[in-house]
């Protein structure tokens, strides 16, 4: 929360200042926080509120040391040393302290044991800065480390890929790693079919959780009511949803960019409020249950055949388990999203790919060079909806049940800032990006609503600090000089 | 016709807040060009803000209504304010000059991020909201049907008119004003003539934080309930008035309110009100489509 950044500087520390600095910082955090942290309301026989005031006035006195620290490590670091290693011991007391500690929450123990961290890493960092050599040292580790990851890059993919395929049969794939794996995969390739609208065309689509809405609906319905298998309704459920993408990006596309991103939020919000409220046809916020799961070459995957059918043990020969199942859907999704990749990899050496990123650097030379804007953008939007309309198709196969409450907007901001942090464009970044935003919070689940605010907190920094993403992409596919080019690829 | 008028009168007030809040959309749209997803949470902070002023007036004892609603309205817009200033300082300031899809996402991420900040201290069940100010008289009356105005709805369209006709002035009249408008069409121009650009911008943000803030207060006054959510689609619904007036245009953001606000509730008084939001959508679209530049605006030239 920098008022105004004291100069780095060798020279004295100028303690007025910093301290005036801090101050005002922990005072606009104790405006922030004195309201809606500091009164907590709960309802029981009307509504009433518990003081939480000692909680707020704790975290500003954290915010103070913490920012004093970090104005000072340039031009002080000793001191930004002192504060960490003050808040470590603090934090630490508390710790120890147990239940009658001074802190009055767990959580912020924990908050004042991270700025007392930061502050001894910046501290150490100035210092060893200071004393020479040691930076250096640093900065050329640094860069033989990019060194080797650019080396190490184009096996990367294959080296994933591989690992991808042999992950069901490693000891440590359970059941519940099964489940997030399937689940991660799912946003790759939501993720990969986004970055087709987002990454190369450079249209911001709000809305795109409402193709994988049509293509989730799609199967639901087609299964349960005329009782075609998966594999039929797979490629209806993909054109179902390019179509509803050629439908509503029709009239829209040539809107400026921020405004198509509210236009697709709305189409996306409209699309549930009607799966909300056409009960006849959609059931409405009860749900489709009752989905039938995919099937191997007819063979369903269960503990007793249907009638007439043979189940996938028995087929086999082999015991019934109920890993399989999910082995088989980690195959199916592991698949489907290659083929996305795929697709996309070649699409990008195809004119109307080269005509996605043209079209994304500068509509107006595109315009000039004959190149239909409305037409091009429209296809990335189609194919982009067609890939969100097998994904959700997989998804019902999947969960057996869907309602609308899997397709709210918050789906599709994740979607995009998995493409965001991943790097528009690249398609590897995609897949780290997945793991860390899709992976992490589902093993951290007992941090509850916290991860959801560092998630948005998580979106606004990468803007500012990395806007390229983790791994930047946003170089065309091909330039004119080739001294220049770099390849396209994952 | 008595239903017609009782829509009416509804309709005007649903407005006034639209109105208010899509004043923020339209300046910090019209003075950086972005879209600030995240003012329909600071709407929503606000109304929070509000709802906790209003217990700790009663905990105190401040039982007289016009000065308790004098005191939370200014605490409100006061402490809301800081949040505007705080989320274009942390969020929007870093990226200006960056690509331009970057602000959007960061909006995305600081509107996430608070409605879930607001869920975790708060809870996610909706608060309901006694309000102070109760009744009102019967405007006319036929047929046995009555068309009652509250005293609620006359103070929600008296704030709003006199707020809008401050801040009018504010725009139009005073060196801040001019600074404003100087930004808003060359922001390099204005720099180098020695305005202040980036307490222009701090000031718009705080500006139209504290005006969501009044929004957000009446909302809660009006519905008498609040939740961590209701700024998601008021927030919606104000951007699209914004559009619709023109955006960039200040009466136009008053106007397209008024237009939301008629629209909602003659859609959910006639047709029906499972599908309002739906109408407030679709109004957003047809306008983006037929007339971008809404019916106050003027149109765009993208140049190259």
């Amino acid at each position: 929360m920098a008022l105004s950044t004291v100069a780095p500087s060798a020279a004295a520390p100028d303690w007025p200042a910093a301290l005036k600095d801090a101050t005002i910082t922990a005072a606009i955090a104790l405006a922030l926080g004195i309201f809606v942290s500091g009164f907590r309301t709960f309802d029981q026989g009307g509504l009433k509120f518990d003081y939480l005031i000692v909680d707020v006035l704790v975290a500003c006195v954290v915010i103070f040391v913490g920012r004093l620290g970090l104005t000072l490590s340039s031009s002080a670091p000793v001191a930004t040393l002192g504060l960490g290693v003050a808040a470590l011991l603090a934090a630490a007391a508390s710790f120890a302290a147990g239940k009658s500690s001074f802190m009055p929450s767990v959580f912020l123990s924990v908050v004042c044991a991270g700025a007392g961290l930061l502050l001894v890493i910046r501290g150490g960092w100035a210092l060893a800065g200071r004393s020479g050599g040691g930076a250096q040292a640093i900065h050329q580790g640094g860069s033989a480390l990019s060194q080797a990851m650019r080396l190490a890059f184009p096996w990367l993919g294959a080296g994933l890929f591989t690992f991808a395929v042999v992950m069901p049969f490693l000891p440590f794939a359970d059941q519940r790693v099964m489940d997030l794996a399937i689940l991660i995969l799912t946003y790759v390739m939501l993720g990969w079919g986004l970055n087709i609208v987002v990454g190369l065309a450079g249209l911001l689509d709000l809305g795109y959780v409402a193709f994988y809405a049509v293509g989730a609906y799609t199967y639901a319905l087609i299964s349960t009511q005329h009782g075609l298998s998966f594999w039929v309704c797979l490629p209806i459920a993909g054109m179902m949803a390019a179509f509803f993408g050629i439908l509503l990006g029709f009239p829209v596309l040539r809107l400026r960019g921020d405004y198509l991103a509210i236009v697709t939020l709305g189409f996306g919000e409209i699309i549930r409020i009607v799966l909300l409220n056409w009960i006849d046809f959609t059931k409405g916020p009860d749900g489709v249950g009752g989905i039938p799961g995919a099937t191997l070459l007819g063979h369903p995957f269960a503990e007793t055949a249907p009638e007439g059918t043979t189940t996938f043990h028995q087929w086999m020969g082999i015991d019934f388990n109920a890993n399989h199942r999910l082995i088989f859907l980690y195959f199916v999704i592991l698949a489907l999203a290659m083929i996305t990749n795929f697709v996309t990899l070649r699409l990008r050496r195809l004119p109307v790919g080269r005509a996605w990123e043209a079209l994304r650097e500068d509509e107006i030379a595109c315009q000039a060079l004959g190149i239909n804007p409305t037409n091009t953008k429209l296809t990335a939007f189609a194919i982009g909806a067609m890939f969100a309309g097998f994904a959700g198709s997989f998804f019902a196969a999947k969960q057996r049940f869907i309602s609308p409450e899997s397709f709210v907007f918050i789906e599709s901001a994740i979607i995009l800032a998995i493409v965001v942090l991943g790097g528009m464009g690249s398609q590897l970044g995609v897949v780290l990006a997945a793991v860390i935003l899709i992976g992490l919070p589902e093993w951290f689940r007992d941090l509850g609503q916290f991860r959801m605010v560092s998630f948005g907190l998580a979106m606004v920094l990468i803007m500012v600090f990395k806007p390229g993403g983790l791994i930047a992409h946003r170089d065309p596919t091909i330039r004119l000089h080739p001294a220049n080019s770099r390849s396209g690829g994952r | 016709m008595e239903y017609f008028l009782q829509q009416l009168v509804n309709a005007l007030t649903l407005g006034a807040i639209y109105g208010l809040i899509a004043i923020g959309y339209t300046m910090v749209y019209g003075i950086i060009g972005m879209i600030n997803f995240a003012h329909g949470d600071v709407f929503m902070i606000g109304g929070f803000i509000a709802l906790i002023g209003f217990m700790i007036c009663v905990v105190l004892g401040l039982g007289w209504a016009p000065l308790a609603i004098l005191l939370v309205l200014l605490l409100t817009m006061a402490f809301t304010a800081v949040y505007g200033w705080a989320i274009e300082r942390l969020a929007y300031r870093p990226l200006r000059g960056s690509f331009r899809l970057a602000p959007l996402i960061s909006a995305i991420g600081v509107s996430i991020a608070l409605q879930n900040y607001v869920q975790m201290a708060q809870g996610a069940r909706s608060k309901p909201h006694v309000s102070l100010v109760q009744g009102g008289f019967n405007l006319y009356s036929a047929n046995g049907f009555d068309v009652r105005v509250g005293w609620l709805q006359i103070v929600i369209v008296v704030v709003t008119v006199a707020l809008m006709a401050g801040f009018t002035l504010l725009i139009n009249r005073t060196a801040l004003g001019r600074q404003q408008r100087a930004c808003e069409q060359d922001m390099k121009m204005a720099s180098l003539l020695g305005v202040n650009v980036d307490r222009t911008i701090s000031l718009t943000f705080v500006m139209g934080a504290a005006l969501a803030a009044v929004a957000g207060m009446m909302f809660l006054m009006y519905y008498g309930v609040i939740d961590f959510f209701v700024g998601f689609l008021a927030g919606i619904k104000a951007f699209t008035a914004a559009v619709l007036g023109g955006i960039g245009s200040l009466p136009g953001a008053m106007l397209g309110g008024l237009l939301i606000g008629l629209i909602e509730v003659f859609w959910a008084g006639y047709f029906s009100s499972e599908y309002k939001d739906v109408a407030a959508f679709g109004v957003l679209i047809l306008v983006l489509i037929f007339r971008p530049s809404g019916l106050l605006g003027r149109p765009e030239i993208e140049k190259v």
